[in-house]
This record gives structure tokens, sequence and C-alpha cells, in this order.
């Protein structure tokens, strides 16, 4: 199929929307803010005045955070979300694209400039003035969360670390929040799966091009991702091998929004790796349903609030980090019943933005407050660090609890 | 490849029958996990429960003084309606289940009004008067036979509701009605039913608003509102609009988004998560499998790739035609898409499909999956179907959708649980 055919199967989607506004309830932006419109307005009824090579008569839609839960509510399947991003790199061809816009969402770049200079970037990153500077001239807003460089990267630690062999072998896709910021959530999630009887192998790897795709550069996005999927692409040319990564918005970029929203259905390798990627929340749960996933779970007794990042619940499985959870004797597990925290990705990092992301994430910061929890487990790095800003208190992984409860610290 | 989970029921749909039948099968101790590709009937539908509005078969449109008795007659009359495959009896114990669920739920003081024994009649957007069994409290005081003089307020903004003509409907029909508009200055030029409710979530804002409110309202004792007096707190929100203005207040629903359904829909939601049943939203059952007889597991179209889903038992309560679920092709075959069970209620391939007048009762009204006395779809055994997935009934022409969806949720759930018996929680 070509790209033209793809997008207008996906424009197809639009005859089926009925104006019912379920969209416009879960809406998280619209709800806050009237700069943008809605998910209705911005998608199946703008689209109609969306011409190929004329000019975009409404930006509205570049307020869109692209969370995607529109699409997740629609009772008749319509692709609002995803309509809404091809709209923003129409928007973005045509009305050109902030600097800031290309530095962001490289998250490379930024790793690899930062990470050997941790000490001196984390340092600018706390230094207000550096901050007020960064807004000014790149704008990126002076308040928004940064995470801090581990200063060393996880694929270094991968390198050394020899997995036992296992009868199953798992590959390790750890994204670029494990490999710059955040590396003991990989040797965690690595230590879990082994734990579980997985041998798993971590291949060279590099950003999924998630973040440029979401702010509508979808040339660089596309040869983001297709690097990713030849890099990946081997390891499962068997039957049966699989990929499992924990950053599920990363995962979900793999499965789903590469091929729709970047209209590279056709791309064989990239189809491949998206058939066998999986969160690592759901492989466990799967793995749990067939009774073999290990329950030797020693107790927790602690509170723990639990967020569903957008992203994950665009996987359309519902929620396995709360039911894999639910399983560790002594732990108080409480579900917040908030739609998003408000960063979606780079979206509150924007100095244009951030205002509206802390207005989304306010009522998910309330109910943390509210839970009594402690920490807050979360399946997405960037909403961690949102809601660590939104609210003082440390955000982890899931697999975090599965980690310590099986004792493996 | 595909992706796989098995529990003991897996619930297609998430409106009120799959709700309901979820949160029930729940309860008995049974895993469950409701499948759907979006949110249900709740958003869209105005948050009553129609139990039976209009007697089917009558010329003149009279509206059904006893909603119960009414329910027995049309049992015992249609052996083929929903109703009477559920029987009356289940219709009452999930209604009076249904207000349990509410006074229990996550609105605090938010209680369901109204019984059985008689329908309320409430004014619409238009100011027709609509029966209903059950209602949100905050519908209770428009209940025509206690109305005394009233003031229907719009809000210059909304779109979605015009009180001049919700008023002179009123007035024909013999309610001492009168309308108002309040002009409010909002961040937008228009304002959606949506909207407006999440600024009676804030106190302050609803102080204000009662302070513009009450000169409007000194000639009236009842005071009619758009439905949109909160989401999080309605009853204290009319607690209050009730004590600053001194009249009794209630909703008058409009168009989608529904607040009250939506009210309706986080009860139920809240309600199954404490029961330990899981939702899944955004994938399609795109196919499943078969052994003999049964359905063994279906398949959804997760991210990536499909996801089979195993289960003993089945509740299909996907809906009709307006959900998409049966659809009429243009050969003019009728089909159920989500696991393609045959249809009843079908007419004869020489008969039309469609009648071309307004209002009329059409050939395919009836259509729905075809069924045993126990709700169990013909040709796989353990699947038991619910909601507007049943033949026999036109639930608009009745006024009767929120009531079968209710009670055949309410029913499916027993079937299920009984032949599932002993082996309840075994996937647990």
């Amino acid at each position: 199929m070509t790209r033209l055919a793809e997008h207008e199967l996906l424009r197809g989607s639009l005859d089926h929307c009925v104006k019912c506004t379920i969209c416009e309830t879960a809406c998280p932006v619209s709800n806050v803010t009237s700069l943008f419109p809605g998910p209705k307005y911005a998608g199946p009824q703008s689209e109609r005045y969306r011409i190929a090579d004329e000019p975009t008569v409404d930006a509205s839609v570049d307020y869109c955070s692209g969370c995607g839960i529109c699409s997740q509510v629609c009772p008749q399947g319509v692709k609002i979300a995803e309509l809404n991003a091809q709209a923003r790199d129409q928007l973005k061809r045509q009305h050109g694209v902030p600097l800031r816009d290309r530095v962001i969402t490289r998250p490379t770049w930024l790793g690899r400039a930062g990470t050997p200079a941790a000490a001196v970037a984390n340092w600018s990153l706390g230094f207000r003035p550096a901050r007020i500077l960064a807004e000014k001239a790149l704008g990126v807003h002076r308040d928004a969360p940064a995470p801090r460089f581990a200063g060393r990267r996880f694929s270094r630690w991968a390198r050394t670390h020899t997995s036992p062999a296992a009868a199953r072998r798992v590959v390790y896709f750890h994204g670029c929040g494990t490999e710059y910021y955040e590396p003991w959530e990989g040797e965690r999630v690595v230590a879990v799966l082994e734990h579980n009887g997985y041998e798993v192998v971590v291949p060279k790897q590099d950003c999924c091009g998630l973040p440029l795709q979401s702010s509508g550069l979808f040339d660089a996005a596309r040869k983001t991702v297709l690097r990713l999927a030849r890099a990946l692409a081997p390891y499962v040319a068997d039957e049966h091998t699989i990929i499992v990564g924990n950053a599920t918005s990363c995962t979900l970029m793999l499965k789903r929004e590469a091929r729709e929203i970047l209209e590279l259905d056709d791309d064989p390798d990239l189809r491949r790796v998206s058939e066998r990627t999986y969160d690592v929340c759901e492989l466990l749960l799967e793995q749990h349903a067939r009774g073999e996933l290990r329950t030797d779970f020693a107790p927790l007794h602690e509170t723990v609030a639990y967020h569903a990042p957008c992203q994950q619940q665009g996987h359309w499985i519902g929620k396995p980090a709360l039911e894999l959870l639910a399983l560790i004797p002594g732990l108080e597990v409480r579900e917040l019943n908030a739609r998003c925290c408000g960063i979606a990705g780079t979206y509150g990092l924007k100095a244009e933005k951030y205002e509206i992301a802390m207005a989304v994430g306010s009522d998910l910061f309330a109910q943390v407050s509210a839970s009594g929890a402690a920490t807050v487990a979360c399946d997405s790095e960037t909403c961690r660090w949102q809601i660590t800003h939104g609210t003082q208190l440390p955000s982890v992984h899931p697999i975090d609890y599965l980690y310590r409860a099986y004792g493996l610290e | 490849m595909k992706r796989s989970q098995r529990d003991d029921v897996i619930v297609i749909g998430a409106g009120t029958a799959g709700l309901t039948a979820a949160i029930r099968l729940a309860e008995a101790g049974a895993s469950v996990r409701v499948v759907a590709r979006g949110i249900g009937s709740t958003h869209l539908a105005p948050g009553t429960i129609d139990v039976l509005g209009y007697a089917p078969g009558g010329e003149a449109r009279v509206p059904v003084r006893s909603p119960a008795a009414a329910v027995a007659q049309l049992a015992a009359d249609r052996p083929d309606h929903p109703y009477a495959l559920v029987g009356a009896e289940v219709v009452a114990e999930a209604v009076a289940w249904l207000r349990e669920a509410a006074a229990n739920g996550p609105l605090p003081g938010y209680r369901y009004a109204g019984e059985l024994e008689r329908n309320l009649m409430l004014p619409t957007a238009v100011g027709a008067l609509k029966p209903s069994a059950l209602v949100p409290e905050t519908f209770a005081a428009g209940d025509a036979a206690e109305l005394g003089r009233v003031c229907v307020i719009g809000i210059a903004a909304l779109r979605d509701f015009y009180p001049q003509l919700c008023a002179a409907n009123l007035r024909a029909a013999g309610i001492d009605a009168h309308a108002a508009s309040i002009e409010l200055v909002l961040e937008r030029a228009d304002a959606s039913m949506l909207g407006l409710a999440r600024r009676f979530d804030d106190a302050t804002w609803r102080a204000s608003f009662c302070a513009l409110l009450a000169p409007l309202v000194r000639a009236a004792d009842h005071v009619g509102l758009p439905a949109t007096l909160g989401l999080s707190d309605p009853h204290a929100v009319l607690s209050e609009l009730e004590r600053r203005l001194g009249r009794r207040v209630f909703e008058i629903p409009s168009l989608p988004p529904s607040v009250p359904g939506m009210r309706l829909y986080e009860i139920l939601r809240q309600r199954l998560r404490a029961a330990g049943g899981r939702i899944a939203l955004g994938a399609s059952i795109v196919s499943h499998q078969r052994q003999g007889e049964r359905i063994a597991s279906v398949d959804a179209a997760t991210a990536g790739s499909e996801t089979t889903y195993s289960a003993d038992a089945f509740v299909l309560a996907s809906g009709g035609f307006h959900s998409g679920a049966i659809a009429l092709d243009s050969h003019w075959v009728t089909r159920e898409l989500v696991l393609g069970l045959p249809l009843q209620g079908l007419p004869a391939a020489s008969e039309p499909r469609f009648v071309a007048a307004y209002g009329a009762e059409q050939p395919l009204a009836r259509v729905g999956v075809a069924v045993d006395r126990e709700l169990r779809a013909t040709g796989a055994a353990n699947v038991v179907v619910a909601g507007a997935s049943l033949p026999g009934a036109v639930p608009w022409h009745e006024g009767s959708g929120e009531g079968i969806a209710l009670a055949s949720g309410y029913r499916a759930a027993q079937v299920v649980a009984a032949e599932l018996g002993a082996g309840i929680g075994a996937a647990a």
C-alpha cells in the first residue's frame, strides 16, 4: 500500500464519526484550555477543510498533546489522534519548525552530550539563570521537569552483564530514558526477566523517533524509527523471540504509532518488530495467565499509587501493571482515576504549553496527595518526571516493586 | 504471533449492559475482563433508567403509568421481548441493585430516585414529557405531577439548550412555564454541557452563578437547568443551588455528552474496579476460535498484533445497529459483526428492509442476536447476550433501552454464574 493509500484509509475512518462527543469528554487538554478546541473539532470536523498543499486554516491542532485518549475511547474506531498528528506535521511543514523542537526531540543527541559531562549538565539544569536563558533563547519552560543525567549509560552495563542461558530468550528494548537517565531501571527489568526464566539480549539500539513524531517532524521520525527497526529485526527473525520494553510510549511507537501515524505499515522490518514487541508488564501478565510467572514475592508493607499513562492505555490492553502489583502480598495499591499527567513526552517542556500541562496534571497531583501513598508507580519515564515535579514524591516503574518483592535488590 | 490472556469471563462492550454483567460476575467471584472498542451508551443517553415508557402495540402514544405492571403485561403478551426472557422479577431486582450501586458509589450522597410502580414524567430539552422509572436525584423535582410554576434557565453561550423552546412546549402541556437566560462571560464563544458541568464543580464559580440566577427565578417554584450540575459532586451542587435559591431545582438533559450519563459510567466503572474486574478499551474484536458449539476465545486488535482472550463464558453486550455491532450492508444483508452469530427478527427475503415513513416501526427494528430463553446465543452455548444486542424490542419507541440494558446485563450475569458454578475464580 502506498503512503497516500494508507493516509486515505486513516482518513476514511472519519466517515464513522457520528459526532457523539465521547472523545471530548475524555480529552485532557481541551478540558483545561480554550486554546485547543477538542479532538472532535480539531479532528473529524477540521479534517474536511485540510486539502493537500493548501495552507492550514486553523493552527489550534498544535495544542493537541498527542496523548491518544480520544482514539481509545471512540466507540466507532475513528483515528482521531492519528489524524491530528498528521495535521500537525502538515502545519510544521507550512509554518516551519522552531529550533527548540529540533533539539528536545532528539534524546540521543542530548544523552550523548550530557552523559560525559553529567555533573555540569545537571548543575545547569538546576541552575535558575541557565533555565531562564534556555526559556528565552529556546522556549523550554524554566520550571519544566528536566531529568538528571545518570552519568553512565545502561548499554555499558549491559555489555558487561552476562545473562544466564535459558530456554526462552527476549530482546530488551530499553529506550533512551533508561539509557541516559535511569540505567538502574533497565538493570531491574533485566533482573526480573532473568528471575522468570528469560535470557535477556540487549542489542545495540537507538531512539524510536516518538519525540520527533509528536512534535510533527515526520521525515526525521521515519528515519529514526526505521533505523531502530533495522537494528531489532534480525533478533526476531525466528518464529518465537519477542522484544520487551519498559518505556511504554516507545513500545507503543514500535507497536502501532509508527505504522499508523507515520504510515510505515508496509515496512517488513517494522511490521515484524511491531508484532513482536511487548510492554514488560504485558509480557509478565501473559506469563502469569499461563501459570508460569514466579510468585515467590516477599511482602511489601507499603502503599503505592498507580497511574496508567495515556500511551500505556494506547496499547489497548487495559492496565497489566495494576494486575501485577496486585500479586504482591502486603502492597496497598491505589489506582489513580485521573486521565493524564500533562507532560505528553515533550509537550509540557514547551514554554507556551507548560501551564496547560500543569493544569492537565493538577487532578492527578491532587489524587496522589489524597492517596496517602509515598511513591507513585507509572510505566512512562516522562510521566514519572512530571509526577515528581507536580507532587514532590518519587515515581518509579511498576517493575521496581516486583524487583524488590522478588528480593533481587 | 498473538498475545494472550485468560479469564473466567470476557464481557464484550462497556455500556450499561456490559458493565452491569461484569460487576455482578466479578462480585460473584469470577475473574472478569471487559473488552470494548470504546466507551458505550452511557455518555450518550440522558442517565435515566427508562424501563418502559410506552407499551408496544397500542395505537395512541399513551405513557405507561406503572412500569412494573406494564412490564409484566408485556412479558406475557410478547414472549420474544427481552423483558419476557428476563422476567419482571429480575427487572425489579436489577433496578433495586442499581439504586444501591448509585447510593454506595463514588459520588457522595448522589442517589437514583423513583420506583417501578410509577413513571416520572420529566421535561426533555424540547419540553416534551418523557416517562422514566429511575432517575438521578438531580432530575427528580422535574416530575410533571409535582411541578408548580417553572422557570427554565438557559445559558446564552450554551449551543445545546434553548429554554424558550422548552418552556413553550411545557406550556402547551399545561405546565406554567417561562424561560430566562443568563449571560456568562466564558473563555470561549460557545459552551458545551460538559464544559459547564466542570464549572459547576468549582464552588466559587457556583456561588457567582447563583447570584446571577437568583433574581431571574423569583416568580418560580421550580427551576429547570440544563443537565450540567457537576461531575464530581452533583449532590452537593443540587443542595447548594436549592438552598441559595430557596426553590426546587432540577436538571433537563440535552445533547451529548450527557453529564448524568458520565456520572452513571463512573458509578459502574468504579464499582467494577472495586470488585476486581478489569477493562481494556480501544481494541475491536476481529475474530474468534470455536470448539464445537462453544466459543473458546476471541481476538482483539490490540496494538502491534492481536490479543487472544480465552474464557469459559462470554457476555456479548456490543450493542445493535447504532453501535455498529449489527450492520445492514449495501446488498441488504444484515450481519452481527463481532462473533458472526445468527440473527433473529429479520424480515423474509421478499419483504422490504426499510419503509419510507418517518417514525414508523422499521422492519429491521427488532433484529438482534438469536437467543434462547436464557439469553444464550443460538449456536454458541457459552455466549450470553445482553442489552441492545438482543432482539425483540424497539427501545426508542418503547422508552425501554436502559431498562433492557440493566435487566438483561443483570440476568446475563446470573446465567453465566450458574454455568460457571464451582469453576468461578479458577482463572483468577
